[in-house]
C-alpha cells in the first residue's frame, strides 16, 4: 500500500486517474488495525485493478477532515480524484470492504 | 467435525469460556465476526479489572487473553453467523463462510453501543458523530467536543478526550452523574470539562460533516441549536448512553427479556446445551470482570452437559 501524507495526497489520490482506495486509519484506532491485514490481503487480490493507499490521520488531520473523514475506520474509493463511495466506522468489516472493492472492478 | 463447544463472540466472555473449555480438553471453536476483544478493545484504560494495573489498556488485556486461549488449543476463526439451529442434540450454526456443528453452544455476542436515535445521527456517524473515543479523538485536537451520557463510560471517555479537545461538554439528561464517584471527582476537577444538565440531543445537522445540533432541556422543554465555532467549522459528538444486546440472531428462538437473553445462575438458556455469557444476558452489572466470570461458568456447565448427554 502506498503510504499517503500531506505532500503526496494530491498527486496519489486527487489528481490520479482511475480508482484509488484510501484506508484512513490511526495508531490508536483498534478497529482500523484489525482491518488493515484484510485490506492488505485485498491488495494482493485486487491490486492490479485498484490502487491501494493508506493515510495515518494523526499526521494529516486537517487533510482528513477536508475529505469529510471525521471518524475511523474509513475505507474510501476515489475515481478520477473524486470520492465516490466509502464504508465508515461500524460498517467497515472485512466483508463490507471486499464488497465495496468488488463494486468497482 | 462436531465440536464439543462452539463459542460465538471473542470478547472477554467468549475468550474466558474458550480458556476454560480448552483447558478441560473439550474441542473448542471460537467464532468472531470482526476482531477479538469486543467493546473493551476500544478502551484506553481498564482500571477496574483485578490485576489489570501495568499496561492496562483494553487491547493489551485482550492480547493476553487471546494468547492464553491459543496456548490451551482452542481454535479461532473469523466468520459471521447468519442463522442457527439450536433445538437438536447437535447444534448447527451457519456462517457466511462455513457451517459449524457442536454439542454445546455458548453465546457471547456481547452488546453494541446504543445510538441516540435522533435525526441526522446515522448520516453523520464517522463525520463528527462517534461511539469510539480512542478511534476518533485525534480528529478533535484543539476542537470542541460534546459527550452524551452520564455513566462510567461517558465520563471516562470525556476525561480521555480532554487530552485532545479544547473543551469537552458532557450532555446528560439528569442533573447528576451516574458514574462512579472516583470518576466524577476527576471530571469535576478537570478544567476542560463543562456540563449541560437535564439535556438531550434531538437533532444532528450538517452537510457531509457535523455542523450543528439541537439540544433540548428536558425540564423546561426549551430547545436551542448549538453551532460549531466558525473557525473550526465542525465539532465532535461522542455518544455513550449504554448498549444494546447483540441478540437479533436468536429472537424467537431463545427466551429473552428486553432483548437480553435469560439464563439461570449456570448460564443456561431455555434450550438444553445452549448457554449465554457476558453483556448479552439479563444481569445487573456488565463489566469485563462479570463477563469473564460468566464465560468460565458457561464452559464448566457445557462440560457437565456433554458428560451427561453424550457417550464417547
Amino acid at each position: 500500500m502506498i503510504e499517503l501524507n500531506k505532500e503526496n495526497f494530491e498527486q496519489e489520490v486527487l489528481s490520479a486517474e482511475g480508482y484509488v482506495l484510501v484506508d484512513f486509519w490511526g495508531p490508536t484506532c483498534e478497529p482500523c488495525k484489525a482491518l488493515m491485514p484484510h485490506v492488505e490481503a485485498y491488495e494482493e487480490k485486487y491490486g492490479d485493478k485498484i490502487k491501494f493507499t493508506s493515510l495515518d490521520i494523526t499526521k494529516a488531520r486537517r487533510l482528513a477532515i477536508s475529505q469529510k473523514v471525521l471518524g475511523l475506520p474509513v475505507i474510501a474509493i476515489y475515481k478520477d480524484g473524486e470520492r465516490i463511495d466509502a464504508v465508515v466506522a461500524d460498517e467497515a468489516t472485512p466483508a463490507s470492504v471486499e464488497e465495496l472493492i468488488k463494486k468497482y472492478i | 467435525m462436531v465440536y464439543d463447544v462452539v463459542i460465538i463472540g471473542a470478547g472477554p466472555a467468549g475468550l474466558a469460556a474458550g480458556l476454560y473449555a480448552s483447558r478441560a480438553r473439550l474441542t473448542t471453536l471460537i467464532i468472531e465476526k470482526e476482531s477479538e476483544g469486543g467493546q473493551i478493545k476500544t478502551t484506553d484504560e481498564v482500571a477496574n479489572y483485578p490485576g489489570s494495573v501495568r499496561d492496562a489498556s483494553g487491547p493489551s488485556l485482550i492480547e493476553r487473553m487471546v494468547e492464553q486461549v491459543d496456548e490451551f488449543g482452542a481454535k479461532r476463526v473469523l466468520d459471521e453467523i447468519t442463522s442457527v439451529e439450536l433445538e437438536g442434540k447437535i447444534k448447527v450454526l451457519k456462517g457466511s463462510k462455513e457451517e459449524y456443528k457442536a454439542k454445546t453452544v455458548i453465546i457471547a455476542t456481547g452488546a453494541v453501543p446504543r445510538p441516540i436515535g435522533c435525526p441526522g445521527e446515522k448520516e453523520l456517524t464517522g463525520r463528527g458523530v462517534s461511539y469510539c473515543a480512542t478511534c476518533d479523538a485525534a480528529f478533535f485536537e484543539d476542537l470542541e467536543v460534546f459527550v452524551v451520557g452520564g455513566g462510567d463510560s461517558a465520563v471516562e471517555e470525556a476525561l480521555y478526550l480532554t487530552k485532545f479537545a479544547r473543551k469537552v461538554t458532557i450532555i446528560h439528561r439528569r442533573d447528576e452523574l451516574r458514574a462512579a464517584k472516583s470518576i466524577q471527582e476527576k471530571a469535576f476537577k478537570n478544567e476542560k470539562i463543562e456540563f449541560m444538565w437535564d439535556s438531550v440531543v434531538t437533532e444532528l445537522k450538517g452537510e457531509g460533516i457535523l455542523e450543528s445540533m439541537v439540544v433540548k432541556n428536558v425540564k423546561t422543554g426549551e430547545e436551542r441549536e448549538v453551532f460549531a465555532d466558525e473557525d473550526d467549522g465542525t465539532f465532535g459528538v461522542f455518544v455513550f448512553i449504554g448498549f444494546n444486546p447483540a441478540t437479533k440472531l436468536f429472537e424467537g428462538i431463545i427466551e429473552m427479556e428486553n432483548g437480553y437473553i435469560k439464563t439461570d445462575d449456570d448460564m443456561k438458556t431455555n434450550i438444553p446445551g445452549v448457554f449465554a455469557a457476558g453483556d448479552n444476558r439479563v444481569k445487573s452489572l456488565r463489566q469485563v470482570v462479570t463477563a469473564t466470570a460468566d464465560g468460565a461458568i458457561a464452559a464448566v456447565q457445557a462440560e457437565k452437559y456433554i458428560n451427561e448427554n453424550f457417550e464417547d
